[in-house]
């Protein structure tokens, strides 16, 4: 109730400017040459410190990347990448290692408050314990990781998280303090060679995130990390790897925001999960990249490979996505469903006005016995957008009672916007049973003029019925996080109607 | 004191002209019934009053407390005091009926500059006004008419005139698809909201539900006009007669 209260505010207040977190930070920065060529690869892997068998990954990866084609097949129109034309690395200068946020550029700490970040907060809220029987959200720790461009500069709660045995640093820190479980892990779920935006980024990530949760381990409070896109004709090559081990849980939250600016930026983020044993992970995403003017001029374009792989028998995965930013979105958060009685889920609302274009889904590949996987899908496409799910439901030969259950709904607002539903289903068990629905709607002038008629104004009206429609997802998302989703999917939608 | 004065109205939809020229004036106090057949502009009017988009209005004026009501946005409309109850309620999935009773009492209130009622205070309010209406708390956590029978509609209906206390109701059709029980109910919802500040206009075909709901006045129109007018009475004249009479004029 008070949080479509807080959209129905949040609204009102929406000023002309539709897209607040453009604004860029002059800070200095340390850039790899334009292009891409082995010197690129090496440079980055020289900038990172990395061993030798991380530059001989990447090298590999950026081989073999040569060899491949751009696909096609997603519903999205663009001009054609020229990627010699773009710098692979980017990072704020370091000055010297940082022990404290006060050592951090102000200039990045004021970027943080613009972005209503609370990175300060964070640390004052440290010890707060919510009372016996009361879970007040707002008071919950979050750990910010938080990445600024390519490099990630402040991580805190490490104290606390060290104390329950949790990994939760750079990648590029654990490449090198954790090489094993690096070694083991990384690659394990997307492989180098898996398609053509994941090969790129094996072969220039500057950085991301690293998770590991010890067997039996129930991670002491929610992992969050900020990206943000902030260098001219930076690509974004984030990494993130997390693992629970046997018994354990983590919950992690991403959310980005970036500058805005005319020129299309490429962002190619790599997310692996993995899952052991009766373990679980739960990844949310709020998505608020630039998403161009409103011409439908620059912006993001956002070609990402997430995937999950429940390798243990009972675990789970579960992906919740709201995406409301990029020009350009490309993205499947999906789960292989590996060990018997694994489940996978899939929460996702996308919204796309203006001239953005989402081709967003998931993938399901039952591979244990007994393995359910639910999707649910909320389109939202007004102004002159093109929103279409893409999904896949498959169960193998050895899947013996594989089940899953999909729905897929769209809602249309005005006339010259898309919406479209591709959903592939394989089933070579006999015994699995896939469910599948699909609704699209198009907001009727009916309902608005009602909540009108009930006082509310054309705006609020909008921000009402939206917020019911995806409320099923929005109730998956952590607090803290349905909240700053609320506020995305006013803002986004502003101006959509009339 | 006259509540709602139209005068000498012309409304068009889509270059055909719907009222030719409506006059009406409601006081205070007083209960009006708009009976007509189908096509003679009934729900035209309710919808002009109310501001849907969509009619175009080329002469005439809508006067409501003295203020050009034409000239105010639907929601501004609503603020003053003007309802419009549906002939078909529509369906919000996902959004609570308590979080709308909510979000569009504290958007009225906001509009008049009155303060916005807290949750308790609000929580306390729905109840009070749900339960003399015989509302069961259930319905007012399901989507708003998500599922709702015809009678749980209109009920709907009636608990947001009870909740929002307009001066003006217009009823527009409140016994299509009700039962006999279900108007039964629904209408004594509506004569528990008489009073001598508040004034209703009930569109209706039928005479039956001015059985329940008694007018002071009743009003025939045929063609986009009021042709004519007169007590409650007429009301049974025109279920004896019909409308015949009036088409032919």
């Amino acid at each position: 109730m008070p949080a479509v209260q807080e959209t129905v505010e949040r609204v009102k207040r929406i000023d002309v400017d539709q897209y607040r977190y453009g604004f860029e930070t002059l800070i200095e920065s340390d850039k790899a040459p334009k292009g891409l060529s082995e010197e690129t690869v090496k440079f980055i892997s020289e900038k990172k410190n990395e061993p030798a068998w991380m530059l001989q990954w990447r090298l590999e990866a950026y081989r073999r990347w040569l060899t491949m084609a751009e696909p096609t097949w997603a519903r999205v129109d663009y001009p054609k990448i020229d990627f010699q034309d773009l710098y692979y690395y980017s990072a704020p200068k370091p000055k010297k290692t940082i022990t404290s946020l006060d050592e951090i550029d102000p200039e990045i700490l004021k970027t943080y408050e613009k972005l209503g970040i609370p990175l300060r907060e964070v640390a004052m809220l440290e010890g707060v314990e919510p009372k016996p029987g009361e879970e007040d959200p707002a008071r919950r720790k979050i750990a910010v990781d938080a990445v600024f461009d390519s490099v990630s500069v402040a991580t805190t709660f490490k104290a606390e998280l060290k104390k329950a045995g949790v990994i939760f640093m750079p990648i590029s820190e654990a490449i090198r303090e954790h090489p094993e479980l690096v070694q083991k892990y990384l690659g394990s779920v997307v492989p180098t060679s898996d398609n053509f935006y994941a090969t790129l980024n094996s072969a220039v990530f500057s950085d991301g995130s690293f998770v590991y949760v010890p067997p039996g381990v129930r991670c002491p409070m929610e992992l969050s990390t900020y990206f943000r896109i902030n260098e001219r004709n930076t690509g974004q090559f984030e990494r993130t790897l997390i693992i629970a081990d046997k018994g354990s849980y983590v919950s992690y939250l991403e959310g980005c925001t970036a500058p805005q600016r005319d020129e299309n930026q490429l962002h190619a983020a790599v997310v692996e999960l993995v899952t052991h044993e009766d373990a679980e992970i739960k990844y949310s995403t709020v998505q608020n990249w630039y998403p161009g003017n409103s011409e439908g001029k620059g912006g993001i374009y956002n070609f990402v490979t997430k995937r999950g792989d429940c390798r243990g028998n009972n675990s789970k995965i579960s992906w919740t996505q709201v995406e409301t930013g990029s020009a350009i979105t490309w993205k499947y958060p999906s789960c292989i469903l590996r060990g018997d009685n694994s489940r996978g889920e899939f929460y996702s609302i996308a919204i796309s006005n203006g001239y953005q274009q989402v081709d967003s889904g998931t993938k399901m590949i039952h591979l244990g016995k007994n393995t359910s996987s639910r999707i649910i899908s909320k389109g939202i496409a007004a102004g002159r957008s093109q929103n279409t799910y893409r999904g896949l439901v498959t169960a193998h030969r050895k899947a013996t009672g594989a089940r899953n259950f999909t729905a897929c709904d769209s809602l249309l607002i005005g006339d010259k916007c898309g919406a479209h539903t591709v959903p592939y289903i394989e089933a070579k068990n006999s015994s699995a049973t896939f469910e599948h629905e699909a609704t699209t709607s198009k907001i009727s002038e009916d309902v608005l003029f009602y909540c009108i008629q009930r006082g509310l104004t054309q705006e609020e009206a909008v921000g009402l019925v939206v917020n019911g429609f995806v409320k099923d997802v929005l109730q998956q998302l952590p607090m803290e996080f349905a909240v700053e989703a609320q506020k995305l999917i006013s803002i986004s939608l502003e101006g959509s109607v009339g | 004191m006259a509540l709602l004065e139209v005068k000498d109205l012309k409304v068009r939809v889509e270059e055909r002209e719907i009222l030719h020229g409506l006059t009406l004036t409601v006081n205070e106090g007083e209960v009006h019934a708009i009976m007509g057949p189908n096509g003679s502009g009934k729900s035209t009017l309710s919808h002009v009053i109310a501001g849907k988009p969509g009619y175009e209005v080329t002469d005439g004026q809508v006067l409501f407390k003295g203020e050009d009501l034409l000239e105010m946005e639907p929601n501004e409309r609503a603020a003053k005091g003007v309802f419009l109850a549906f002939q078909y309620p529509v369906e919000i999935p996902g959004v609570a009926t308590m979080n709308f009773l909510r979000t569009a009492l504290n958007a009225q209130r906001k509009a008049r500059g009155e303060d916005e009622y807290s949750t308790p205070d609000f929580l306390r309010k729905v109840r009070e006004v749900s339960k003399s209406l015989n509302i069961p708390q259930d319905m007012l956590k399901r989507g708003v008419n998500v599922g709702f029978s015809g009678g749980e509609k209109k009920r709907n209906e009636v608990l947001q005139m009870a909740l929002f206390e307009p001066s003006l109701c217009i009823l527009d059709e409140m016994d299509s698809g009700l039962d006999i029980d279900a108007l039964r109910i629904a209408a004594d919802g509506v004569n528990a909201l008489r009073s001598p500040e508040r004034a209703m206009v009930v569109i209706t075909h039928y005479q039956r539900l001015l059985n329940y709901i008694v007018p002071d006045v009743v009003h025939v129109m045929s063609k986009g006009r009021v042709v004519k007018s007169g007590g409650k009475e007429l009301a049974l004249e025109l279920e004896a007669s019909g409308y015949a009479q009036f088409e032919a004029a």
